[in-house]
């Protein structure tokens, strides 16, 4: 059994896009508070707070979900991927990023970094998804500049690169 | 939009987190996947003097079939129960009805008993429960029992558990819906919270079930001899309207009973063709 007293403050450990860091937590800190302002990793944006705006989703131990409903002492040990892990060597943008730039998928880019992650958990279990699978995975997202179609065009852009087909 | 101050506890067993519910009762909650849960504390709708994580206790995350049963531990996402490769043959209704159960990223975390436990009149899995007359697995200090959906589900966000208890599974009769299941709602965005969910299966004797989420302030079910259209579609409105319905922010009491009686009898269609 492991306690965390209400005005505890206790080091939590996470593999952090492949690098481990550990930083302090109180019991109720968020998970997406943590990531900002204890690790300083402000890739990953915090909108509604409650899970419906889908701006904080991260992958959790490999599959995508909302770091404000994760408490960091919940995920202490797990390996946690965000934005800041999709680029490559000297910052070059991956096949899903690249795509985003290509069809205009974001605009403001305050949502991107959520989106980004739970497409990349989702072509991760399923490298051909319909543009129907596609659209209810990004239901679980909120743009407000709500450019929603160039998002599609871009999944289903990237999805078919990386099966090796010409785009 | 941050919770209220909180012991944490991550339980390594059943016992201690029986224990720790012994000990604290009404101020202890459980949390397993968190997908309701933290939410409402972000909201401070809900706030418990102690957290128990029961996410790692390894007991807990079996799905498994018990006689003739497909029991659902209490850590059990909505995102593994969706992808269990003998769902469509075991629950046939459920494979119809998770896809509808929030969305992709918080079926990922999100549990089936948690889900259940929660207890939101329009949600997916408390009308599964109902329609496939399923029971709920209650354990505490005392000894374990358990509750057939109609006793366990009492009201809006309100069941049957006392306080010092844990629900460690949730049950399913295996093969209801095999010979034909379908599911339906109505909401603002795919995902979102329904404004009313309909599921229909056809029973072995050939009647149909039909169950109703998001009108009453617990799901409804109505079994409807298998009879010639018009007679249907009349139980349909009298039914609708015993039920009364809600207002709310999101549609009126008459919007709801407008989408049951409107959408009921293509639901039970689509039950019907599905009978293999």
């Amino acid at each position: 059994m492991q306690r965390v007293g209400q005005n505890e403050r206790v080091p939590v450990t996470i593999t952090l896009n492949g690098r481990q860091v550990t930083a302090l937590a109180t019991s109720r800190t968020l998970l997406s508070d943590f990531l900002r302002q204890a690790v300083g990793a402000t890739g990953t944006h915090v909108g509604c707070e409650h899970g419906v705006c889908g701006c904080c989703t991260v992958m959790i131990d490999g599959v995508a979900g909302r770091s404000c409903l994760a408490l960091a002492v919940q995920v202490d040990g797990c390996r946690i991927d965000t934005v800041e892990g999709l680029a490559g060597e000297g910052g070059a943008l991956n096949a899903l990023q690249r795509a985003f730039q290509a069809n205009h998928a974001l605009q403001c880019g305050f949502c991107t970094p959520g989106i980004l992650m739970s497409f990349t958990d989702l072509l991760a279990r399923n490298p051909s998804p319909t543009e129907q699978e596609v659209r209810e995975v990004l239901g679980g997202h909120i743009c407000r500049c709500t450019g929603y179609a160039g998002i599609v065009a871009a999944v289903l852009q990237a999805a078919a690169e990386m099966r090796g087909e010409a785009a | 939009m941050k919770p209220r101050p909180f012991d944490y506890v991550r339980a390594d067993s059943v016992a201690e987190v029986l224990e720790l519910l012994a000990r604290h009762g009404e101020g202890a909650r459980i949390l397993a996947g968190g997908q309701s849960l933290m939410a409402m504390m972000n909201l401070r709708l809900v706030q418990p003097e102690v957290l128990i994580d029961i996410s790692r206790i390894a007991e807990l995350g079996e799905i498994r079939i018990v006689g003739d049963m497909l029991e659902v531990g209490a850590t059990v996402t909505q995102a593994r129960l969706e992808a269990w490769p003998k769902l469509e043959e075991v629950a046939p209704f459920i494979a119809r009805a998770i896809p509808w159960v929030g969305h992709f990223q918080t079926r990922n975390r999100g549990t089936v008993c948690g889900s259940i436990a929660h207890a939101d009149p329009s949600s997916e899995l408390p009308l599964s429960l109902a329609l496939l007359e399923g029971e709920v697995v209650l354990r505490s200090c005392r000894g374990e029992r358990c509750l057939k959906a109609p006793e366990f589900q009492t009201g809006m966000l309100t069941t049957a558990r006392e306080a010092d208890e844990m629900i460690t599974a949730v049950r399913f009769p295996i093969g209801v819906g095999r010979k034909g299941a379908a599911f339906r709602e109505v909401a603002r965005r795919h995902g979102d919270f329904a404004i009313v969910g309909i599921g229909a299966v056809v029973a072995g004797d050939g009647n149909i079930r039909l169950g109703v989420g998001g009108v009453s302030d617990r799901p409804r079910t109505i079994t409807l001899p298998r009879a010639d259209e018009s007679d249907l579609q009349d139980r349909i409105e009298r039914f609708a309207w015993e039920l009364g319905g809600y207002d709310d922010i999101h549609a009126s009491a008459r919007y709801r009973r407008d989408i049951l009686r409107r959408l009921a009898p293509r639901v039970i269609q689509e039950a019907l063709q599905c009978n293999g």
